[in-house]
C-alpha cells in the first residue's frame, strides 16, 4: 500500500518533534479555555436534575474521562498496529506515550463513577458489566505498560506490546455495548442518540464542550509525551544534541 | 515433511516431554486440589455454603492451575533453540502454535477435567452441576490454553514473567470464567444451560481461528 508523502514526513523524528512542539500549546490553551467554559456552563448555568439534584454535575468529569479512556485505547491500538505493520518507530512512540494517559483517564472514570454511585445507587461499586469491563480496560493498560517495562530492548518492547494492544481491542465493543446487551445498573447512553437525545440542551452543551476540551487536552498531553519519548529514543542522534544544546562531551 | 505429519510430530514431542517429566503434569493437579481444599477450611464447611461457592471456586482453581503451567509453555523451546527451527521451518507458524496449545491442553487441561468431578463432590454439588462443570470445563479450558499461549509467547523472553503473565492473560479469560462458573451454578439450580454452553463453544471457535495467528506474531517478537 502506498502512503502519502506527508505521512512519511511525519515519521521523521526531528520533523515531528518540531511540528508537535508548535501544535501542543494551541491544543493546551484551547482545552483550558473550553474547560473553563464547560465548567461554568455545567456547574452554574445548567439546571439541577429533577431526580439527582446537583449530584448529577459530576457527569461533566465522569463522561469525558470514560469517553477518553476508550478513545485513547483505540488511538493507542491504531498506532501500535501502524507500527507493527509498516515498522514505523514513531507510531510505536505514540502508542507508548498514550498508554499512561489512557490509564489515568480510566482510573478517573472509575473513581468519579464510584463517587457518583454512592449517593445515587447507594454503593461505590457494583459488579456490573460496564463497571467490570472498564476495570478490565484499566488492567489492559497496566498490562501494556508492564510488558513494555519488562523488555530491555526497546524494539522488542514496541512489537510485543503492540501485539498485546491489538489483542485488547476486543474489550472496546464490550464496554460500549455492555449497557445495551445486559440489563445493567448503569444508565444507558444519553448523548449518543443524536436524533432524540435523552438530555436537555441546557445540560448537554456543557457536556459536549467538556468532551471536546478533554480530547484537546489529551492531544496536547500526547504531543508533549511523544516529544519526550522521541528525545529519549533518539538520544544518540545529532539533531537531539542540537535541540537540547548539550555540549558534545556531556552526552 | 507434509503439514499433517509436522503438526503431529510437534504434538507428539510435547506429549512425550510431559510423559517423561511427570512432575510438570502433576503440579497443576495438586495445585488445583489444594486451592479448592483451602476454601472450605477458610470460609465454612457447611454444605449450603459450599454448594453456593463451589462452581466459582472450582472454575477459579482450574483457571489458576492452567495459568501455573503456562509459564513453561515456550521457555524450554526458546532456550534449547527448537522454537527457532519451528519458526524458520516451512510449515505455517500459526498451525504449529495451534499444536502447542492443543498439547498444553492435553497435558494441563484434560487432567483437571478428570479431577474436577471428584472435587465437586467434596463441595456437595448436585449431579446436574457436576455434569455442567465437566461440560463447561471441556468447552472452556481449550480457550484458556489458546489465550494463555499468546501471553506465554509475549513473556517468553522476559525475566520474572509469572506476575506479568497473570496480568496479561487473566483479563482476557474473564468471559470464559464468567460463563463457565455461572452456567455450573445455574445447572445446580435446575436451569437450562444450553445458552452459556453455546456461548462457550463460540468463544472456543473464535479462539481457535484468531489466537494462533496472534501467538505466532508474538513468538516471532520474542525470538529476534
Amino acid at each position: 500500500m502506498k502512503l502519502p508523502t506527508w505521512f512519511h514526513k511525519l515519521a521523521s523524528p526531528p520533523h515531528f518533534y518540531r511540528l508537535a512542539g508548535a501544535m501542543a500549546p494551541w491544543f493546551l490553551w484551547s482545552s483550558v479555555l473550553l474547560i473553563a467554559v464547560g465548567a461554568y456552563g455545567g456547574l452554574v448555568l445548567a439546571p439541577p436534575d429533577y431526580q439527582q439534584g446537583d449530584g448529577f454535575r459530576i457527569i461533566y468529569v465522569h463522561v469525558p474521562s470514560a469517553y477518553l479512556s476508550t478513545l485513547v485505547y483505540a488511538i493507542m491500538a491504531t498506532a501500535a498496529g501502524i507500527g507493527l505493520i509498516w515498522r514505523m518507530k514513531l507510531a510505536h512512540a505514540v502508542a507508548a506515550a498514550a498508554a499512561p494517559v489512557g490509564a489515568w483517564f480510566t482510573f478517573l472514570a472509575l473513581v468519579t463513577g464510584a463517587i457518583w454511585g454512592k449517593p445515587m445507587w447507594g454503593t461505590y461499586w457494583e459488579w456490573d458489566p460496564r463497571l467490570t469491563s472498564e476495570l478490565i480496560l484499566l488492567f489492559l493498560y497496566l498490562g501494556y505498560i508492564s510488558l513494555r517495562q519488562a523488555y530491555d530492548d526497546p524494539g522488542k518492547a514496541d512489537r510485543a506490546s503492540a501485539v498485546l494492544a491489538l489483542v485488547g481491542v476486543v474489550n472496546l465493543p464490550i464496554i460500549h455495548y455492555s449497557v445495551i446487551w445486559w440489563s445493567s445498573i448503569h444508565q444507558g447512553p444519553t448523548i449518543k442518540k443524536l436524533d432524540a437525545p435523552s438530555i436537555t440542551m441546557e445540560m448537554a452543551w456543557p457536556l459536549f464542550t467538556m468532551i471536546i476540551a478533554y480530547t484537546l487536552f489529551f492531544a496536547a498531553m500526547l504531543l508533549q509525551r511523544v516529544r519526550a519519548e522521541v528525545l529519549d529514543r533518539e538520544r544518540n542522534a545529532r539533531w537531539v544534541a542540537e535541540v537540547v544544546q548539550l555540549p558534545a562531551e556531556g552526552r | 515433511m507434509n503439514l499433517g505429519r509436522a503438526m503431529l510430530a510437534v504434538l507428539r514431542r510435547d506429549l512425550q516431554l510431559a510423559y517423561r517429566r511427570w512432575g510438570d503434569v502433576a503440579s497443576p493437579l495438586m495445585f488445583f486440589a489444594i486451592v479448592t481444599a483451602l476454601f472450605p477450611l477458610a470460609l465454612s464447611p457447611r454444605a449450603e455454603d459450599l454448594q453456593a461457592i463451589g462452581p466459582g471456586v472450582l472454575w477459579i482453581g482450574a483457571l489458576l492451575a492452567m495459568l501455573l503451567s503456562l509459564n513453561a509453555l515456550f521457555r524450554q523451546d526458546l532456550e534449547d533453540g527448537s522454537m527457532e527451527l519451528l519458526v524458520i521451518g516451512p510449515q505455517p507458524l500459526p498451525l504449529i502454535m495451534l499444536c502447542k496449545s492443543v498439547g498444553h491442553w492435553l497435558v494441563a487441561g484434560l487432567p483437571l477435567i478428570a479431577l474436577a468431578p471428584v472435587l465437586a463432590v467434596t463441595y456437595h454439588l448436585p449431579v446436574d452441576a457436576v455434569l455442567a462443570l465437566c461440560a463447561t470445563l471441556l468447552l472452556g479450558t481449550p480457550t484458556l490454553s489458546l489465550l494463555g499461549s499468546v501471553g506465554a509467547a509475549l513473556t517468553a523472553g522476559v525475566r520474572q514473567s509469572g506476575g506479568l503473565l497473570a496480568l496479561l492473560v487473566l483479563p482476557l479469560c474473564l468471559p470464559v470464567l464468567m460463563f463457565g462458573a455461572r452456567a455450573t451454578a445455574l445447572a445446580g439450580d435446575g436451569e437450562d444451560i444450553t445458552g452459556p454452553l453455546f456461548l462457550l463453544a463460540a468463544f472456543l471457535v473464535l479462539a481457535v481461528s484468531l489466537v494462533p495467528v496472534t501467538a505466532a506474531a508474538a513468538i516471532r517478537v520474542s525470538l529476534d
